[in-house]
């Protein structure tokens, strides 16, 4: 029931209520009411028949450069750290 | 693709969080709140990735899993007296408080292979609509935490229930549970907070901000990816490290600082904070949800007569030897329990966590939780170094 799943926004009717598919092609109706400003072609998480979130696109696709800024943040951090993650090959020099 | 993660990406963060824990020498223990949480660190084996010293555990973030019996068997009574009942899938296997083996219905599938009218939605948009297709008079077991809520909210405050429909609302609240959780932890505290990633959609980042000022706890809001999990225990260790507890949010990608105010806003008008009973628990202070007077009409358990227990009144609603308590605050582990897989598995369920899919049990069932998931985990090429 609660497993927030991902999906891509089909429909957005003017009852609240959108159509949105989700990876495994299948489209359900859900309630979008909760959510300003949602369109076709959103990304949003949808959990247990309601749209919690929309997914902000440019974010998502940091998700994995932000590991270098975590590493780098680690490394402003803390001195040791730095000669750690030199040791681990994670930063070069 | 979307929300992918990296292969090289989390074999560095590994080795960090072996480096960083290597240099604490304490024990760390840190607690995930949210069941899809567990359902990644089970999935993708993270927990056998972990240094000796950190240790995951899973804490109160299944809402099935902690749905008082009452609401279960005023629900399979209502069913039982020919009102139609429209529940989650999760919840559909739920026992109530009828012992394993009774001839009465334990669960609402018992009820409806007697005869019960029960339907399965995935939400409340999908039984209103089922509803305007079949009319009869019908009730929905609305359980869940504050992802649910605003769904119920929603169609309470836009007026989209027929007559007719009504609602047995079990909503329960995250934050109150986890200082409840704390308190339980208080010989051995929990020195790191995973905070439930889809409930921060709703409530904000904010919400934890008490975390680290009141109870000094680093605390990191985190998506639903292995790389997510694993970020969020290295920040949590390295806060640890640093000896300053802050809040992260790291799922930025879907949660913002405020949190969903529209939501936030149905849910306040339709219901007022109330002290409720958790499975297995008993009272937790402020920590449910109730309509408001003006909304009572929608309420099924004023509808039908039925009073809910006092605190007093309230009876101990596990069944015998089921461990769940222990397991929902993550005091005892799945395996710590002498039922599992023995007496009670996926299939046949005996306690509550061994039914939704969100449930330590039955995660752990599903996916080995110790053996199998090291296998999962190399097959993934997890390997610690
Ligand atoms: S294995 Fe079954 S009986 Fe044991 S704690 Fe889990 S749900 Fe309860």
């Amino acid at each position: 029931m609660c497993l927030g799943v991902p999906g891509k926004v089909v429909e957005v009717r003017s009852d609240g209520v959108a159509r949105v598919e989700f990876s495994d092609g299948v489209v359900v109706e859900v309630d979008a009411s909760t959510i300003e400003g949602i369109e076709p072609g959103d990304t949003v998480i949808v959990h247990a028949g309601i749209v919690i979130a929309k997914v902000d696109e440019e974010e998502a696709s940091r998700i994995t450069s932000g590991l270098e800024e975590l590493i780098q943040d680690l490394e402003s951090k803390a001195e040791d750290f730095e000669s750690m993650l030199r040791r681990l090959g994670a930063i070069k020099g | 693709m979307l929300l992918a993660w990296a292969p090289q990406g989390h074999e560095v963060i590994v080795k960090l969080i072996h480096h960083v824990a290597g240099s604490l020498g304490e024990e760390v223990k840190i607690m995930d709140f949210c069941g899809t949480h567990e359902h990644t660190i089970v999935s993708s084996g993270i927990r056998s990735l972990m240094p000796e010293n950190v240790e995951l555990v899973a804490g109160p973030g299944c809402p099935v899993c902690i749905t008082p019996a009452f609401y279960v068997d005023a629900a399979i009574k209502l069913a039982m007296d020919g009102v139609r009942v429209y529940t989650y899938g999760d919840v559909y296997n739920l026992p109530g408080s009828e012992p394993p083996g009774s001839k009465k219905p334990r669960t609402l599938a018992d009820a409806k292979a007697q005869g019960a009218d029960v339907v399965i939605v995935y939400g409340l948009i999908e039984a209103i609509k089922h509803f305007r297709e079949n009319p009869k008079e019908s009730v929905f077991l609305a359980v869940g935490f504050e992802t649910t809520a605003p769904s119920t909210a929603s169609a309470v405050v836009n007026g989209r229930l027929p007559r007719e429909f009504t609602i047995i609302n079990v909503h329960r609240l995250t934050p109150p549970i986890m200082r409840y959780t704390f308190e339980a932890h208080r010989d051995a505290p929990i020195k790191g907070v995973i905070a439930p990633g889809h409930v921060s959609t709703i409530v904000g980042a904010m919400a934890w901000e008490f975390v680290p000022k009141e109870y000094g706890i680093p605390t990191v809001v985190a998506g639903f990816e292995p790389i997510d999990v694993l970020k969020a225990i290295l920040s949590i260790l390295i806060m640890v490290r640093e000896g300053k507890a802050r809040l992260v949010n790291e799922y930025t990608r879907a949660v913002t600082w405020e949190g969903n105010k529209r939501a936030q806003k149905l849910i306040a008008e339709c219901c007022e904070v109330v002290d409720a009973m958790w499975r297995g628990l008993g009272l937790v202070p402020e920590s449910g949800l109730a309509f408001r007077d003006k909304y009572k009409v929608y309420d099924a358990l004023r509808e039908y007569g039925i009073r809910e227990p006092t605190p007093e009144e309230w009876k101990y609603d596990l069944p015998p030897g089921c461990r769940c308590a222990e397991v929902t605050l993550g005091l005892a582990k799945p395996t710590d329990c002498p039922l599992f897989m023995k007496r009670c598995t996926p299939g046949t369920p005996y306690g509550p966590c061994m039914v939704s899919s969100e449930g330590a049990c039955a995660v752990w069932a599903r996916f080995g939780g110790g053996g199998l998931a090291d296998d999962v985990a190399k097959s993934l090429g997890l390997t610690p170094s």
